[in-house]
């Protein structure tokens, strides 16, 4: 029976132009660009210099923090330099530049493709692997896995809930992942398992995958445990607070985390890097990412180096079609337009949209007419209208005593505001204001 | 009928007198004694609640003015120094003398000479605009064009250029309240002094880039080559993250700096125009 989370939700055309393409590994760039900040938290601290030799699975910055991550070179060269790369954001970052020489390895990583079923790792293990080797959120969030396996005092998990809904308009990575790479998953769903002592996974994928959910209730009776368990088609249900109430029926409580209710949640292909770094030795080094759009003569799902600028996928998909374009990096609700393609791919690219300027130019706005097809819309239960509003006005203390802080910023109400006023660009601003409020009060 | 009528009257008059009487004495109970100056001074200020003064509106600053035994950090932009000097007689006490200031903002990267690299398609506004990514031009310092700061100004000091994409700044009636300087995401917009016959002089520029960088990014930027560092007579400018910034205090406005910039980076107010050397001599042997 299909479920799904029952406050809000839209439906936009789901355009996975992509999902029959099967996984492409794309050559090795020429260049690679790593930057030293790929995940949420404070970025890593490198570790290598211009002139230094680098192996493929090395370690070129180490975690700076307790919110940070390991990364790794996922190219075998020579380090020309730590420059100031411009990044998806359009400011320069920090970025570790290697010339790349051949396809040398660290010792320690089996390369093969054998599917290696038996575990050997205990939890304590499998969770300092996960952390060792660099292993953030690969649904875009990047954030650092280890944390989520680290259960707080008080608090006890239940259930792990893996992540297969992919709810992004065109994206179509954890699709072909869950198509070819089925077993591999779920092995890794069993260490994650592992990892924090529960007896009982389920896998949520929406109906729209009925290859991947065939092929992964088809492994599921081979692994006890792990539920697969299909979904109503509806966006943001890959959003950890829908995608918890659609399969266990919980609600996590206004600035709560998944494990207030007894969950833990993670992506369907950090479950996958997850077996690469316990099973094969191997760190995040390289990922799926959907090359699709309007624009792309051919929509491609790429294995990548991380490291790779993301004009060499185009070039690969068919290259840019002329005129005026929007290339985006994720999908089109939340993802980021580009400035330019000459930015790597990080840890978190999890699809290069190409759309032509006529079909991703937004309208000018017109004057809210409260229909209220955002209240409607919003899946956490908000009223994007006035909190647009009070953001436009900045009125702080009426917008944190109205949850704005509860906003996932998954950008429904501007989808179906039939003025076209982009909502969630003031909820965001009025949002981090607040939020910068609330962090310097408690000081 | 005659005695329903009367009864009426006189049942509702009396309770009339009772709770008057009543109201009278709670209201005696409860008058918070307020110090009748907090009203003249307010009544002294221009009356904008514009919270330049950094008081919750004109009330606030006359308040905290009463109550304060000295004048010292209370000031209203806005009535200047007449109201000042107006408010320390009525108390009988002294008030300092403050420079009157002007905004202005420090960017050159007109239309003309910062060209777009990109289109922004989001909400037109600077926060919104700042937080999504570094902007439409290859210079990440520079105003973004969208006019937060027009829409803070509350005394129509401010307008944009449709020629240049840049904000102007009326000194007229700009009262240096500061709200623009808040509402700029870029922090590119600073009070300086308004200077004697409101002549000034400062780098028109906020880029950090490295010269090569900024210069191709904007024909105007200041490229931190430091020359203005070396003129100045009076050391009024440093030189910090390939940017030159002008001290207002130091500055005596001799205009050497501006002579000697390549990139015409750092902008001159109000002065008459500039008899070239060359010029001069060319018109002596003429």
């Amino acid at each position: 029976m299909l479920r799904t989370f029952r406050i809000g939700g839209i439906h936009p055309p789901e355009n996975k132009i992509a999902s029959s393409s099967k996984i492409e590994v794309l050559p090795l760039p020429e260049v690679a660009y790593i930057p030293i900040g790929q995940h949420i938290g404070a970025p890593a601290t490198a570790l290598v210099a211009k002139g230094d030799k680098v192996k493929v699975g090395q370690l070129v910055a180490k975690s700076s923090g307790f919110v940070s991550a390991n990364i790794h070179s996922s190219v075998s060269g020579t380090v020309s330099g730590i420059e100031s790369i411009v990044d998806a954001s359009g400011y320069p970052r920090p970025t570790i530049v290697v010339a790349v020489e051949g396809d040398e390895w660290e010792e320690g990583i089996d390369r093969t493709e054998t599917l290696k079923e038996q575990i050997t790792a205990t939890p304590q293990e499998i969770v300092k692997l996960v952390a060792e080797k660099g292993i953030v959120g690969m649904g875009g969030a990047t954030f650092p896995s280890h944390i989520k396996l680290m259960i707080p005092d008080g608090k006890v998990a239940e259930v792990l809930i893996i992540n297969g809904v992919e709810c992004e308009p065109y994206l179509t990575a954890d699709d072909r992942l869950m198509v070819e790479r089925g077993e591999e998953i779920m092995v890794g769903i069993k260490l994650l398992m592992m990892s924090i002592g529960v007896e009982k996974a389920i896998v949520g994928i929406e109906n729209n995958k009925q290859q991947a959910i065939a092929n992964l209730t088809a492994l599921s009776k081979k692994y006890s445990g792990i539920a697969i368990q299909p979904l109503v088609v509806k966006y943001p249900q890959g959003g950890e607070k829908q995608l918890v109430k659609a399969t266990i029926n919980r609600e996590i409580p206004s600035g709560g985390l998944p494990i207030d209710v007894g969950a833990v949640v993670q992506n369907v292909a950090t479950a996958f890097a997850t077996y690469e770094a316990v099973q094969k030795g191997k760190p995040l080094i390289d990922r799926i990412v959907t090359v699709t759009g309007g624009g792309i003569a051919k929509p491609s799902n790429f294995m990548v180096r991380v490291g790779t600028p993301i004009s060499q996928l185009v070039e690969a998909a068919g290259g840019l079609p002329n005129g005026q374009l929007k290339v985006i990096s994720g999908g089109p609700m939340m993802g980021k337009a580009l400035p330019t393609i000459s930015s790597p791919v990080t840890k978190g690219t999890s699809g290069v949209l190409v759309m032509p300027s006529e079909m991703a130019t937004r309208p000018a706005a017109s004057e809210c007419i409260r229909c209220a097809k955002c209240v409607s819309a919003c899946p956490m239960g908000l009223e994007p209208f006035l909190l647009n509003k009070l953001s436009v006005r900045k009125l702080y203390p009426e917008l944190e005593s109205r949850k704005v802080t509860d906003c996932i910023e998954c950008g429904s109400c501007s989808y179906i505001c039939p003025a076209g006023i982009p909502l969630l660009d003031y909820i965001r601003t009025g949002k981090s204001a607040v939020m910068h409020a609330i962090r310097t009060r408690k000081k | 009928m005659n005695t329903t009528i009367l009864l009426t009257v006189i049942t509702l008059s009396l309770l009339g007198v009772a709770l008057a009487v009543i109201l009278y004495f709670v209201a005696e109970k409860f008058k918070v004694y307020e110090d009748p100056r907090i009203d003249e001074v307010e009544a002294l200020l221009p009356g904008a609640n514009c919270g330049g003064c950094g008081f919750p509106g004109c009330r606030g600053l006359s308040d905290a003015i009463v109550k304060a035994e000295a004048m010292d950090g209370l000031y209203c932009p806005v009535g200047g120094n007449e109201t000042m000097q107006a408010i320390a007689k009525h108390l009988g006490r002294v008030a300092a003398a403050k420079e009157p200031m002007v905004a202005v903002l420090r960017c050159n990267g007109a239309k003309q000479v910062r060209k777009n690299v990109n289109l922004y398609n989001g909400a037109p506004s600077c926060a919104v605009a700042s937080a999504t990514y570094a902007g439409q031009t290859g210079c990440q310092f520079g105003c973004l064009g969208f006019g937060d700061c027009v829409t803070a100004c509350s005394f129509n000091a401010m307008k944009m250029d449709e020629e240049t994409g840049l904000p102007v700044i009326d000194e007229e009636s700009c009262t240096a309240c500061g709200a623009c300087v808040k509402a700029c995401p870029k922090v590119i917009i600073e009070l300086r002094k308004k200077g004697p016959k409101n002549r000034r002089i400062y780098v028109s520029c906020a880029s950090k880039d490295k010269g090569a960088a900024a210069k191709k990014a904007c024909g105007a930027a200041c490229i931190g080559c430091g020359k203005c560092v070396k003129t100045c007579p009076f050391e009024a400018i440093t030189l910090e993250n390939n940017l030159a910034y002008i001290d207002f205090n130091k500055c005596k406005l001799c205009r050497k700096c501006v002579a000697v910039c390549p990139t015409s980076a750092i902008l001159e107010v109000n002065f008459p125009p500039r008899v070239k050397e060359e010029e001069a001599s060319k018109s002596e042997e003429a």
